[in-house]
């Protein structure tokens, strides 16, 4: 497959790169609900236009009502949604919590996509356990009771958590935190018993939760897949989420790079325009050299993610790791360069430094990506 | 080419390269002896590098994408695709290295007229006529379009007086093309593209040692040399206008940039997992600038990759190459840092058996030129600045 776009997905970029822009701006949404300090950090009427849009369910298949997409797709979603900030549950439900449910029980399909797709409600995902990404390790519980399970521990960055209607959980039924094996994932709704949040909001003005499960009692039939057998489907949501991820990063760095380069071609200082100062044009090059890279790989990757290539898994690394280097670059670069006026509310460039560090700590930084890259090539 | 022609296609060519490619001819290339690169005067190392250079030339392999009339094998652009990938797969050599092949024979597709093609593209897939590059002089480098060396123009013939240098394997070449002042009132409309023999009366060579302790480059001198303007009908000795040399020279330095590069999978292989192999306990602090590496490595294969099927459809922006070149050459740089890194003091060793006589350090001294060669990194991001960003300026 060539590694550029074909026609449906150019056009698909056009129609998203547009819609993005004009309804999903800073202004917009992003500055809106943060000045307003909305509880869900998001809107929900930009949400009933993804819906319209046909993004909610682009990754759910045909089958169960969706558009049966790829992480190509998915991919040029995020990138505009990195682009212009835009918060969204699309991460959360549309990549993460799609992507679980396909693994679910006809049953368990039923009772949650249509709303997905509708827009209606939002979802999301409970893995990390502590400050930094370690999903090989999982010590929440879930204990068999009577019919169903008995879920107790604490699950932390788990986004948007307080606003959806029902979040992925992976939890230990059996074995020790660092097994392999013995991990089952639960679709646990929003008024399970038991359940509470601790609603915070991030640097970027996000929300996340920390999420503490005290005896809550599931049934059975809230098992996503197999039980003890949850790793196979943790590790496709992850995949989609790094290369997902991957894909935003690359958005908010070609967003700082391009207000950057913007800036350069107009403030002018010792009577010059600022972008005719070779010390600030090679900078510039340089990062746009590296952001090219880093979208390359992330394209890469998400082909190799649709075409089930066992390369994916390395690859979804290989992207998380440079996205996260080269959009760190992108916003440091950005603010230096806007001088002083970088450093105010006003310039949007600080947002995008905000967004950055929040997108490099979700599923996993460049150093824990870095270091799967070496695990997996052996060394 | 529906997918299962490039199908059969595939299977046969690595049914073709199983019979064909000899197994000496699938090592890794460890330094530029190990490659041919053809001549009046060339010589084989060993059997097997005659024999794969053989076969090929015979199927139009030294110049698959090229067309059948000049040479090549007329590959479509997706089954140029399926033999890299296989020559890939089972790490074959390339058959014939040149300068032909890389500059001067896009240039003659692009800019020649018909009898140049017959001749000289001819020449170069079968790896008879070997190339130097005439650009270099020593008060212009960077700023290329200064240069000063001139031809005199004498009605038939020019009569060339001047100094080239670095000029890479003048000594070995068989001809030259030169960039050579015709106009000295114009600055970019007044030097001519030619094409000439360094056998020619008044072409002198001396070779230049590098800090790598080779030598493959020379100061190359012309003392009324003279060169004809045509070498029989339709066959010019000079590639496009006379005057407008620049648009030759500008047009194969883009391809140049793309070779140098290693776009086309030269720069893009991990090394962290046989280092480490080779050279057993790595410091924790190496071992992660290993792995930084090798992320940087395999982003830039998929750049790499991009790059070239977006060439092929006419996507790429046509400053790219300088951004490839850049990149590709800055990670180039620090693979030998950390080839020499892992080494230690073995790799130290300047003439042992165990290095094979000094390949680490020589190779590591050798990559320093890349970027600087065909364009240093300054002037890329010059040009990336200037044409990509469009930020204004000089
Ligand atoms: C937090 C804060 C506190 C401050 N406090 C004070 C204060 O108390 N009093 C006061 O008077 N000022 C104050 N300043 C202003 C400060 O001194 C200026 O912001 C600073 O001098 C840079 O100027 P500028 O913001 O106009 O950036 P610009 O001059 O517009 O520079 C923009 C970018 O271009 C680069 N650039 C500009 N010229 C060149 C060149 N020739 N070559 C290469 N690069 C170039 C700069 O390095 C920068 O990256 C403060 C600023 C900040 C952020
Ligand atoms: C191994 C090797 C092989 C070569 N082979 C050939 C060959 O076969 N044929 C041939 O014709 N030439 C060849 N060259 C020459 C090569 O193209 C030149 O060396 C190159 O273009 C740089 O020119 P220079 O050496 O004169 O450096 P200079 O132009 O003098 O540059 C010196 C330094 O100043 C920087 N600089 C110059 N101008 C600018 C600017 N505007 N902005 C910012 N920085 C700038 C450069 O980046 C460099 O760091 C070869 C060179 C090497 C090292």
């Amino acid at each position: 497959m060539p590694l550029y776009y074909d026609d449906d997905q150019a056009m698909l970029a056009d129609s998203a790169s547009q819609f993005m822009a004009e309804e999903g701006s800073t202004k917009k949404q992003l500055r809106h609900w943060r000045d307003r300090e909305c509880k869900d950090g998001f809107g929900h009427a930009l949400w009933q236009q993804f819906a319209e849009m046909g993004f909610t369910g682009m990754l759910v298949d045909e089958d169960d009502g969706g558009l049966g997409m790829g992480q190509v797709e998915a991919n040029i979603v995020l990138e505009e949604i990195g682009r212009n900030l835009t918060p969204s549950p699309f991460m959360a439900s549309s990549v993460l919590a799609a992507t679980a449910l396909k693994h679910g029980s006809n049953d368990l399909k039923g009772r949650w996509l249509p709303h997905l797709i509708s827009g209606e409600k939002v979802y999301s995902v409970a893995i990390d356990e502590g400050a930094k990404h370690r999903p090989e390790r999982i010590a929440c519980k879930a204990e068999k009771s009577g019919n169903g399970f008995k879920l107790s521990g604490k699950k932390d960055f788990v986004v948007y958590g307080a606003s959806s209607e029902m979040i992925v959980v992976a939890a230990r039924t059996s074995g020790s935190d660092r097994d392999t094996d013995g991990v089952t994932l639960f679709a646990v709704p929003q008024d399970a018993a038991g359940m509470s949040h601790d609603s915070v909001r991030l640097v970027d003005s996000s929300m996340a939760s920390h999420v503490t499960f005290d005896g809550v009692e599931l049934d059975g039939d809230a098992v996503i897949g197999e039980v003890d057998g949850g790793r196979a489907v943790l590790d496709a949501m992850l995949v989609a989420g790094r290369v997902g991820s991957a894909a935003e990063g690359v958005g908010v760095a070609r967003g700082a790079m391009d207000m950057t380069v913007d800036y350069l071609k107009q403030r002018k200082q010792f009577g010059k325009v600022i972008g005719e100062f070779q010390a600030l044009q090679h900078r510039a090059a340089h990062l746009y050299s590296e952001v090219e890279i880093a979208r390359a790989v992330t394209v890469k990757a998400a082909q190799l993610v649709d075409g089930g290539s066992e390369k994916a898994d390395l690859m979804a690394s290989v992207a998380k790791a440079k996205v996260a280097k080269v959009a760190g670059l992108a916003v440091r670069e950005g603010v230096q360069m806007h001088g002083g006026i970088g450093m105010t509310d006003e310039y949007d460039i600080g947002l995008y430094m905000k967004r950055d560090r929040a997108l490099q700590e979700f599923l996993g930084d460049q150093y824990y990506h870095t270091g799967r890259v070496a695990e997996l090539s052996g060394y | 080419m529906s997918d299962s022609a490039l199908e059969a296609f595939r299977t046969e060519t690595r049914a073709w390269l199983e019979a064909n490619c000899p197994p000496a001819m699938r090592e890794p290339v460890r330094d530029e002896d190990d490659v041919y690169w053809g001549g009046r005067n060339a010589t084989f190392k060993n059997d097997a590098q005659k024999a794969w250079f053989e076969v090929c030339r015979d199927k139009g392999y030294t110049v698959p994408a090229w067309p059948k009339d000049y040479g090549g094998a007329g590959l479509s652009p997706a089954q140029a695709k399926v033999l890299r990938e296989e020559m890939t797969r089972i790490g074959a050599r390339p058959p014939l290295s040149s300068f032909g092949i890389w500059m001067l024979g896009p240039a003659l597709l692009h800019f020649g007229t018909e009898g140049q093609k017959q001749r000289f593209l001819n020449e170069i897939a079968r790896g008879e006529i070997r190339w130097c590059q005439g650009y270099s002089e020593p008060g212009s480098g960077s700023d290329l379009v200064s240069l000063q060396t001139y031809g005199e123009d004498k009605g038939d013939h020019w009569v060339v007086n001047g100094q080239k240098v670095w000029t890479s394997y003048a000594d070995k070449a068989d001809w030259i093309f030169c960039l050579v002042r015709t106009d000295k009132d114009n600055k970019y409309q007044g030097i001519t593209f030619m094409l000439y023999d360094m056998a020619s009366e008044g072409v002198a060579t001396k070779p230049i040692l590098l800090i790598s302790g080779n030598s493959p480059f020379c100061e190359t001198f012309f003392d009324d040399v003279t060169v004809p303007k045509s070498y029989g009908e339709d066959v010019p000795a000079y590639v496009g206008e006379i005057n407008r040399g620049w648009d030759v020279a500008k047009y194969l330095l883009g391809h140049e940039r793309e070779m140098i590069s290693g776009a086309d999978g030269g720069n893009t292989g991990t090394i962290g997992a046989a280092l480490a192999r080779a050279n057993g306990d790595i410091d924790p602090v190496l071992r992660a600038e290993l792995a930084q590496f090798d992320v940087d490595a395999l982003a830039y294969g998929a750049m790499g990759e991009k790059f070239l099927d977006e060439i092929k459809v006419g996507k790429a922006h046509p400053a790219q190459p300088n951004m490839m070149k850049y990149a590709g050459t800055e990670l180039n740089k620090r693979r030998h840092e950390l080839v020499m890194a892992a080494g230690g003091s073995t790799a130290l060793e300047w003439d042992s058996e165990e290095t094979g006589g000094g390949k680490p350090s020589r190779n590591w001294l050798r990559t320093k030129a890349n970027s600087i060669e065909g364009g240093t990194s300054e002037v890329m991001l010059n040009v990336i600045s200037k044409r990509i960003l469009d930020l204004p300026g000089a």
